[in-house]
């Protein structure tokens, strides 16, 4: 299952110019599949409105309409693509709201592309989305070496780990450049970081440990841990172990919380769950603070109000670490919210974010390099000098070390954001950001 | 000397009425849709006007009868009658306006949307959008040259200043500058344009005959990390030999020496300072601060912040009428 994603209104805007598209044969080029961009002579469309969102307002009759540019000399139009290759099946939650919208990642992917596309109107660069879907845990190579052939060398991928490094090192030797935008786990950061595989989505490391210095600081620093049996909540537990022991939080009591099957939701659902909650919570000691470490949604959305004893809960349910947050208005906030939902017709969550900001470093680094030519564009990106910017308050960075994109961790409940992190008063020698996660001097990553 | 000896006169000749030296100072807030008018002299708020949603950009007609306010969540910009304080109407700026500026002449008003990436083009007497000119991703700051024959626009995301040609309304260069340019700023004798970048924590200065970044200036506080440092606000005195740069949580304005572009101070003010304006009699600079919910009077000979006034929440912009 493909679907391609072509930016129409930057062709039209071509097309309206009166442009010959006809690229490979005007360069004498080799099409899709030389790792040189394909170019084609064009004047650039300046003030033509690319990228601009649906539903912009007609023109007014009698009204003076900016006209394109007439330009000194003629422009090339580079031509970036760009691929998202995501793993995908309808997915189940405990509660309806928190089922992931269909085009999770991928609308945040687009409204990028379309961010690239009004600053490449400026300078002669196209960029394009094409997306392949496989199912969760199948092979992705064949649909990987598709998109390449078809000369992406960028690929975005929201697949596990294991299919990540399925593709990773065929992407080396191909000359493109993976970034994660779907997978938390540390491993791919760790033992299995690679050269050419960036992250734009924070691992589970630094949301526990995002969460854990919000706990400290408001000294309630004494948790219980309920974890699912399944090894996605298994591995958030060990985060959140990590950073108990990392800022001086006590875990008292651990309590596994295990998945016995059946019906998610049924009618009468909440009449035993009311029941059953204060019940496998009753025998814990003393706590602040109830943590559940439960990806699976298997039972992390039932304890927030109905533990034995009063206690807030975090981590996967309750106060909740993550990339981004649908309600944040920060830092400039409300301008990607506001464009988010009119283009897509839905708020934006963490992995729109960490796709949205994958395909803004891509065209960051083509805009400051004023070049498509990959080899520039990952030589800018693995610079010193690189930064982009996220509606965070500050640069965000990358770890040059295992090219993990430093970020703050929004701590949030379903409706508002709460905090972020990192906290006041958690000092770092380079970055306080790098007070999240797994930092330089406890890293097992070797790069080549 | 000469201004206290004037004030004082003019406070024994009519103890009750604003002396003659005192300047109107509007600041909007954007938090609680209010405009605080300052008394500069006694440095006192002297009233509220409300106003539509969320105003940020504020500016004034030259000469000083009207104040124009971008209600940014109103889509509108307001227009206040200084007189009576009174919104006697609004101009159709497109959605979410943030900063605008007004051409030399008064007639022209450009509009940053930043939803929409374009700048709107109205004409103030007729109160109808004239033009509406497509820019980079999320528009914020307008500058207009001193005659009036260029407009540059500052897209946050693009990370450009376009050049905009006010007769045919067409864009003529774009320059790249660094990231999250926040606010445009000709030098009075139009030679440059200064451009800060709010994330990349620069200050650009592009030569308005070439169209190139001769300049890029850059701060450092002891003490603070880089990341603090972001600049906004920037206004440069009429001779054109001093500019002031507000940064943002690092909770300072910098003052440049224009000829060498050299930082040759740092004036510490209120939290998270934003927007600058000077007092038509260039004694004072007032900075916007933002956090600390007030305003920081700074004298430009000594380059001393002399006094903050509390205004209302989240001071975004300030404008001070002319004489």
């Amino acid at each position: 299952m493909t679907s391609r994603t072509s930016i129409r209104a930057v062709l039209a805007s071509l097309l309206l110019a009166g442009m010959a598209i006809s690229p490979a044969a005007a360069q004498g080029e080799a099409p899709a599949q030389s790792s040189e961009p394909t170019t084609q002579p064009s004047s650039p469309p300046a003030s033509q409105p690319s990228g601009q969102p649906a539903g912009q307002p007609a023109a007014e009759p009698g009204k003076q309409q900016p006209r394109p540019k007439r330009q000194r000399a003629e422009k090339e139009t580079t031509r970036i693509q760009i691929g998202y290759l995501r793993a995908y099946a309808p997915q189940l939650a405990l509660s309806v709201l928190d089922v992931p919208p269909r085009n999770d990642g991928v609308a945040g992917a687009e409204v990028a592309i379309d961010d690239n596309n009004t600053t490449g109107g400026f300078l002669g660069q196209e960029f394009t989305l094409d997306v392949a879907e496989v199912e969760p845990e199948a092979d992705v190579v064949e649909a990987f070496n598709k998109m390449v052939e078809a000369g992406a060398r960028y690929v975005l991928t929201d697949l596990s780990a294991k299919q990540v490094l399925s593709i990773v090192d065929f992407a080396r030797d191909k000359g493109v450049l993976v970034f994660n935008v779907g997978s938390t786990d540390d491993v791919l950061r760790e033992e299995e970081c690679r050269a050419n595989l960036f992250h734009t989505m924070p691992t589970r490391t630094m949301l526990a440990d995002g969460l854990a210095q919000y706990l400290i600081w408001k000294q309630w620093k004494n948790w219980v841990l309920i974890y699912g049996s399944h090894e996605g909540d298994q591995a958030f537990a060990d985060a959140l172990r990590r950073a108990a022991e990392r800022f001086g939080g006590q875990i008292v009591a651990e309590k596994l919380f295990e998945d016995t099957g059946g019906a998610r939701r049924t009618d009468t659902g909440v009449v035993q769950i009311q029941r059953q909650i204060p019940v496998f919570t009753q025998d814990l000691p003393e706590h602040d603070v109830m943590l559940v470490a439960d990806e699976s949604e298997v039972f992390g959305t039932y304890v927030p109000f109905r533990t034995w004893i009063p206690r807030p809960v975090a981590g996967s349910a309750g106060l909740v670490p993550s990339a981004w947050h649908p309600a944040s208005e920060q830092w400039g906030g409300t301008q990607i919210q506001n464009r988010f939902e009119k283009q897509v017709g839905r708020r934006m969550l963490s992995k729109d974010m960490a796709a949205w900001m994958a395909v803004r470093i891509v065209g960051e680094a083509a805009t400051r390099t004023n070049s498509g030519d990959p080899a520039k564009i990952e030589e800018h990106i693995k610079g010193e000098n690189f930064s982009v910017a996220a509606y965070r308050g500050q640069k965000l960075t990358f770890r040059n070390w295992n090219w993990q994109l430093r970020q703050p961790v929004f701590l949030g409940d379903n409706r508002s954001v709460v905090s972020t992190s990192p906290q006041e008063g958690f000092l770092h020698q380079v970055s306080e950001l790098d007070t999240l996660g797994i930092d330089q001097p406890e890293t097992v990553c070797k790069l080549d | 000397m000469k201004r206290l000896g004037f004030a004082a006169l003019a406070a024994s000749a009519c103890i009750l009425a604003n002396p003659a030296s005192a300047f109107t100072v509007y600041v909007s807030n954007e938090r609680d849709n209010t405009i605080t008018i300052v008394d500069s002299e006694k440095m006192e708020a002297v009233g509220t006007i409300k106003v539509g949603q969320r105003p940020r950009g504020i500016t004034i007609s030259h000469d000083g009868k009207v104040l124009y306010v971008c209600a940014s969540d109103d889509d509108t910009v307001e227009m206040i009658d200084t007189e009576t304080n009174q919104i006697i109407g609004t101009l159709p700026s497109g959605p979410d306006p943030e900063l605008f500026v007004l051409s030399p002449d008064g007639k022209t008003l450009y509009v940053a949307n930043e939803d929409d990436n374009l700048v709107t083009v109205i004409d103030v007497e007729a109160r109808s959008v004239l033009s509406e000119i497509p820019v980079g991703v999320e528009p914020e700051g307008m500058g207009v040259s001193p005659d009036g024959s260029v407009i540059v626009s500052t897209s946050e995301t693009t990370n450009m200043a376009h050049f905009i040609d006010a007769e045919t309304h067409e864009i003529t260069d774009n320059v790249l500058v660094d990231t999250r340019p926040r606010y445009a700023e000709f030098m009075p004798d139009g030679s440059e344009v200064w451009v800060s970048a709010e994330i990349g924590g620069t200050v650009s200065v592009i030569d308005n005959e070439t169209r190139e970044v001769t300049q890029t200036i850059t701060f450092e506080i002891p003490g603070l990390r880089a990341e603090a440092i972001q600049p906004v606000g920037v206004k440069i005195m009429p001779d054109g030999k001093k500019a002031y740069v507000a940064l943002g949580p690092a909770n300072r304005v910098a003052v440049i020496n224009t000829e060498t572009y050299e930082v040759e101070k740092y004036v510490l003010v209120g939290q998270r300072v934003w927007q600058l304006a000077l007092t038509p009699d260039e004694k004072t600079i007032i900075s916007t601060n933002g956090v600390s919910n007030d305003i920081t009077f700074i004298d430009t000979e000594t380059d001393e912040a002399i006094q903050s006034v509390t205004v209302g929440q989240l001071p975004w912009g300030v404008v001070v009428k002319p004489q």
